[in-house]
This record gives structure tokens, C-alpha cells and sequence, in this order.
């Protein structure tokens, strides 16, 4: 049984090349300005292996799969505390 | 704004001890003693004592203070940076307490090191003010001064988050990086780092002398305490004054000389904030904000006096806040920047003005939660509530006129841009 897969995005290094969304289509659409938008990032496992490619595909190095699922990440941080 | 609006505001229960602000400023290191006494020593028993307190951070986002202390103390040794950068140009408390308690922050940033066992003590200031210098002459006169290190941070409004304040200190550029980890599991120097606005550092230190009990006879039962606010628009003697949370936002006006002219609206938390109705009985507390829309963040206060136009005014606000950027994340960089323009052809209200009003919704789902850091999103807050406060005035300038009798500048937007080093 394999642990479900998480598709992350790191926004600082993402370059708008747009690779992952060709490869991926049904977990990635792009903004207007050519930055990837992920709806969902649970992926179901006949996806797994197009994601690899995705992944692979980026010359940013932006995207990365995780076991943690994303609905459980940290709050991000604020302006001040 | 160097002088605040005076009189240091202690609460009815307060009448005996001293706030954050005493009158006339606490002075050199032995009229601070004398004022205050000495420091306590409570060591690791102050996270209790804080947890008992209901301290909450000053500095916006409003997290427990014990709990920030808590995440830092049973790990690898941590380093304790007290921020005191307020970015926020319409945000002045932070600079007034440095200036006028130099001492109260330094044992407050103390007191937190021995309460979870940091050696290494830090306090950044914005570079442009004169904190640093009043923060080194008052490290110099005490005999525990040198644990301290005082630092400098290029003049930005996004420099003072969190992560960005530590990839500064890290050597790198005063922007923004991607969490986790956050600074509480890696910070300066690679370990877990407390980061704590100054404020909320100078409470703990007053916590640690008078207790609990009396921290919690002034504010609110949800939301105790006194706190430093800043207030300005259309007041008589705009300043920053210390207020117990809940005061009526009418009392803390007629603190400043009054208002000058009717307000058409309030604009509360900085421009991470948002603009609230003039609603009678109004409180400064998030449960009473929260009722029109709006929250505390780090308590400033803006009058918007009604000959000025809510529109414009925050037009500028947004286009500001755009070229604050640090423009790493594309939706940022680029749906901030439309934002503005959409924003700026409403404010002219031009002939696309309708188009550019109907852009916003789609726009708002292009840049919702897609940055690194909170500043997107508080942007996009603050742009919500204009169109919400302001929709009479949306749907005039949509008709292509506005209702504004004077266009002169309310809200304070700096032209000079600071580093990144």
C-alpha cells in the first residue's frame, strides 16, 4: 500500500517556465501571468508517475512531492508577531 | 512622530504602577530602577506566569506569548530576537517605546533568554531611526548590557517578517523565505530563534515585576492588557498613547484633542489592516473590531476624515504596498501590481472604471494564499474592506465622479525605497 503523495510548491523559486502544467494538466492550471495553480494537491496514483515527470521537468527545482499532507501545513508567517 | 500625545494612559486598576510609557520617559538606568525597581529574576517560572497572564504578541498577528516561549525552551539551545523594525509607515509605537523605555524592552528580551536558556540576545531596529544609537547608550549604562546585540535592518515594509528578518541576519537579503522551517525550529544562526515584536517584550518585563493579576485588571476578560497605539487622520494631536484593549474607540480619539472633522471611516491595523464603518461603540479589541470587519493587528488607528476620498486613499495604500514586494512569488509581483492599476483607474474614475471593478474578483482568486509570506493576503484583505466600507463611493466613481471634497493626502505612503542589505 503506498502513503499518499502531496504535490508542493515552492513560489519564490517558480519561474513561470510552465513545464508541470503541460505534463500534469489535471492537478495544474496556470494564472494569468503563467504561474502554476494547484487546486488539489493530493494525487491520486494513477498520477504519480506524470508527476514525477513534472517534477523533473521544472528547471527551478520549484516542485516537490511530500508524504505530509498539505492540508495539515504550518501556518505561514506573519508580517510581525 | 517623535513626541507621543503625552500623559501615559493607565487604566483606573493601574493607578500606582507604571505602563510601558511613564510620562516623561523612563531615563538613564537608575531612574528606570527607581522607577520600576529591580529587575526579578523569575527564570523559567516566567512562562507560567505569562501563560497565566494571557499575553498575547503586539506586534499583529497576536500569538500567546508562553506558548512562542514554550516552542523554543525544552530544544537545542535558541536565540531571542526582539523585533522592533515596524515596518508599517503609519505605525509609530514601537519607535516611541524605544525612545522613551530603552530599558523595559532590554529586560523584557532578558527575561525571555533566561526563560528558555537563550545566550544569544538580539534586537533589530529599523536603520533609519535613532533606535539603534538610544538602544546602544542604554545597553552601555547597565551592567548586564552586554549580552546584547543591537541590529540594524534595511527601511522596508515587508524587512520586519519574521522570515525575512532572519534571512537578514543570516547575511542574506531582508525578504522573505519559504516555511517550514519556521524561525521557532531554525532561525539565527541556525537555531530555534523566539522572535518577539518589542512591545510585547516590554509587557513581559512589567509582567515579571506586578503578576498576572495585575497585567489582567486592564483590558478586556478575552483580551487583557494595556498596549501601545498609534493614532492619526483626522485628530487634533495625532500620537502614539498607551490604552488598555476595549477602550471605545471614541474615548481614544477625544484622548488625541478629539476629531477634527466627522470620519468616514476607520482604518485599524496598519495597511495589513482593514477599514471599519465609524460604527458607534466601536472598541480597540478584536471581538468588538470583528463585528464590522475589521481586527487590531499592531493597533494603529486612522481616522479618515469624510471631505477625503476613501477611494483614493486607498488606491495609493495598494499601490505602496505593491512596490513593496520583495518580488519572488509571481502572483505577488504581478497580481499586486494589477491590483494597483485596477485600483488607480477606479480612483481617477475613468471610463474602464467599471471594467477594472468587475476584474477584481477574478483577480483576488489569482493571488488568494499563492505567496510565500502573508503579504499578498494583506493586501488582498485590505482591498476587501475599501470596496466593502466604501461602496457608495465604488459605485460613484464607477458613474465617473467622485464625492471627495478634498483630494489632499491622509494616509502616510513613503516615496523612499530602502535596501534589501
Amino acid at each position: 500500500m503506498s502513503k499518499p503523495l502531496h504535490l508542493t510548491l515552492d513560489m519564490i523559486r517558480c519561474d513561470a517556465y510552465g513545464h508541470c502544467a503541460e505534463l500534469l494538466p489535471e492537478i495544474i492550471e496556470l494564472d494569468q501571468w503563467g504561474y502554476p495553480i494547484i487546486n488539489d494537491p493530493s494525487l491520486p496514483e494513477h498520477l504519480h508517475a506524470d508527476a514525477r515527470r513534472a517534477i523533473t521537468a521544472c528547471p527551478r527545482l520549484a516542485l516537490k512531492l511530500e508524504h505530509r499532507p498539505a492540508a495539515n501545513a504550518p501556518a505561514r508567517s506573519g508580517h510581525a508577531l | 512622530m517623535s513626541a507621543y500625545a503625552g500623559q501615559s494612559l493607565r487604566s483606573r486598576d493601574h493607578q500606582g504602577t507604571l505602563g510601558l510609557l511613564p510620562p516623561r520617559g523612563a531615563g538613564a538606568y537608575e531612574e528606570f530602577l527607581n522607577l520600576y525597581g529591580p529587575t526579578p529574576t523569575p527564570g523559567e517560572r516566567l512562562i507560567g506566569v505569562l501563560e497565566g497572564s494571557g499575553l498575547s504578541g503586539r506586534g499583529g498577528a497576536g500569538f500567546p506569548t508562553a506558548r512562542k516561549l514554550r516552542a523554543v525552551r525544552d530544544g537545542r539551545r535558541p536565540v531571542v530576537l526582539a523585533n522592533g523594525t515596524e515596518g508599517e509607515p503609519a505605525s509609530h509605537k514601537d519607535e516611541v517605546l524605544l525612545a522613551h523605555n530603552p530599558h523595559l524592552v532590554i529586560d523584557g528580551a532578558l527575561l525571555a533568554a533566561d526563560a528558555v536558556r537563550a545566550r544569544r540576545v538580539i534586537i533589530a531596529v529599523a536603520r533609519a531611526t535613532d533606535a539603534a544609537a538610544q538602544l546602544e547608550r542604554a545597553l552601555a549604562s547597565r551592567p548586564d548590557g552586554d549580552r546584547v546585540e543591537v541590529k540594524t535592518v534595511p527601511e522596508r515594509f515587508i524587512a520586519g517578517e519574521e522570515s525575512a528578518l532572519v534571512h537578514f541576519l543570516n547575511g542574506g537579503e531582508a525578504k522573505p523565505t519559504a516555511t517550514p522551517p519556521r524561525a521557532f525550529e531554525r532561525g539565527v544562526g541556525g537555531r530555534p530563534t523566539l522572535v518577539q515584536n518589542v512591545e510585547t517584550l516590554a509587557t513581559l518585563a512589567l509582567i515579571a515585576r506586578y503578576g498576572e493579576e495585575w497585567f489582567r485588571a486592564s483590558g478586556t476578560a478575552a483580551e487583557p492588557g494595556n498596549v501601545l497605539a498609534t493614532v492619526c487622520g483626522a485628530v487634533r494631536m495625532p500620537g502614539v498613547l498607551e490604552v488598555p484593549l476595549g477602550i471605545l474607540l471614541s474615548d481614544l480619539f477625544a484622548r488625541c484633542g478629539g476629531l477634527t472633522e466627522p470620519a468616514s471611516a476607520y482604518l485599524v491595523g496598519g495597511y495589513f489592516g482593514r477599514w471599519v464603518p465609524p460604527i458607534e461603540g466601536l472598541e480597540l479589541s478584536n471581538e468588538s473590531l470583528a463585528t464590522a470587519g475589521g481586527r487590531l493587528g499592531a493597533r494603529t488607528v486612522i481616522a479618515l476624515p469624510e471631505s477625503s476620498c476613501g477611494v483614493l486613499e486607498s488606491a495609493r495604500v495598494i499601490a505602496y504596498m505593491a512596490r513593496q514586494s520583495a518580488e519572488q512569488c509571481g502572483p505577488c509581483v504581478f497580481g499586486l501590481r494589477t491590483l494597483a492599476a485596477r485600483f488607480a483607474t477606479i480612483a481617477r474614475a475613468e471610463p474602464g472604471a467599471t471594467e477594472a471593478y468587475r476584474a477584481l474578483a477574478g483577480l483576488h482568486r489569482q493571488i488568494a494564499r499563492r505567496g510565500a509570506c502573508a503579504h499578498p493576503d494583506g493586501v488582498l484583505e485590505f482591498a476587501a474592506s475599501a470596496t466593502t466600507v466604501f461602496a457608495d463611493e465604488f459605485s460613484a466613481h464607477l458613474a465617473g465622479h467622485c464625492t471627495a471634497h478634498s483630494h489632499q493626502h491622509v494616509l502616510p505612503v513613503p516615496t523612499k525605497q530602502g535596501d534589501w542589505r
